[in-house]
């Protein structure tokens, strides 16, 4: 039992660890912006992280890259463009719309469209279809009213 | 109602099981090159055995080229160390080696050991011709045309399989050329 809680306990350490690394900024905006860039840029090699959380060396020396362009003044777009130009779209937490991913984006939409035109178009179908039905009673012939009798009587024998 | 529209929810299953079925077979991890059909990044690098030497991309433009990321510290690199040596020897096209990130002892002690497949190899120590590549870990393999264009991205160990698909692309090149 000792010996459980004890695997336990350095089990339960690891997840502790997370990617520490020390920039200096010159005013709260820009650290404020570089923890926004870092946890909005995905890391390419380890796949579900962001680079604020992981610990890979592309990580690193992605977060270095974004200080350093931070530090040179560059703007937000002018970064992501930057990772975008690189590691394409994959790095992007949100992604930008175009014409590979515009089935994704309108797709939904379009889903949407088609299904409410199918609703429309069966209510109104079913509508027309009653109407029909009350306006023009059935008319039988002669052959069939003789067997209509002939079921209806049969019925009160 | 046409009777075909019945079938309608039949179809749109079969191209949902299409796309799902596709989607078994995808590797996740193999991340499209955003540099495809764009020239190889300028750089000025010193070369691995020769610091005194800085190589450009004037070094390599002219005839297809593989750009081959290694670093000792990658034991797919190691893997993939023997086959580089046989497409060294079939001497059907260059290799240039991209020491990514690694101590120069240690990679030119690895060359000294395990033979030398490259005409020539970058020492990228900092990672930064890496980066403007898009290198997102080693080993990395690029396929370059004789204008110094990336053609072509392999990502992860290069092995006789990828030699025939390599040199297939290669061959389509000719064939246009003809």
């Amino acid at each position: 039992m000792i010996r459980f809680f004890i695997i336990l306990m350095m089990l339960s350490f690891n997840g502790a660890y997370a990617a520490i690394d020390t920039y200096q900024f010159k005013d709260v905006d820009t650290q404020e912006r570089f923890q926004q860039l870092t946890a909005d840029l995905r890391c390419p090699k380890c796949q579900n992280q962001n680079l604020a959380d992981s610990n890979a060396a592309i990580a690193q020396d992605l977060r270095q890259k974004i200080y350093e362009m931070l530090e040179a003044e560059r703007s937000n777009t002018e970064i992501v463009d930057y990772m975008v130009a690189r590691y394409g779209d994959f790095v992007l937490y949100e992604p930008r719309f175009n014409s590979q991913n515009a089935v994704l984006w309108l797709g939904p939409l379009l889903l949407l469209i088609v299904g409410l035109s199918v609703v429309i178009y069966l209510t109104r179908y079913r509508n027309k279809q009653r109407v029909t039905t009350e306006a023009t009673p059935v008319e039988l012939d002669a052959q069939q009213q003789a067997r209509l009798q002939a079921v209806l009587n049969k019925d009160k024998k | 109602m046409p009777r075909a529209l019945l079938f309608a929810p039949l179809a749109l299953f079969a191209v949902l099981v299409l796309f799902l079925w596709k989607g078994l077979s995808i590797d996740p991890r193999e991340l499209p090159s955003a540099l495809i059909d764009k020239p190889f990044p300028t750089f000025k690098v010193e070369a691995l055995l020769q610091p005194e030497r800085q190589l450009s991309t004037a070094d390599f433009i002219g005839k297809p080229v593989l750009v081959n990321v290694w670093a000792t510290w990658c034991p797919s690199c190691r893997q993939e160390h023997e086959q580089l040596l046989r497409i060294a020897q079939e001497n059907k096209i260059t290799i240039i080696g991209l020491n990514y990130k690694d101590e120069r002892v240690a990679a030119t002690q690895w060359l000294n050991t395990l033979g030398n497949p490259y005409r020539f190899t970058i020492y990228d120590a900092s990672g930064m011709l890496g980066l403007d590549l898009g290198v997102y870990g080693a080993p990395e393999t690029y396929l370059l045309d004789a204008q110094g264009v990336i053609r072509h991205r392999h990502v992860g160990v290069v092995t006789e399989q990828t030699w025939i698909e390599l040199q297939a692309i290669m061959q389509s090149w000719e064939r246009k050329a003809a």
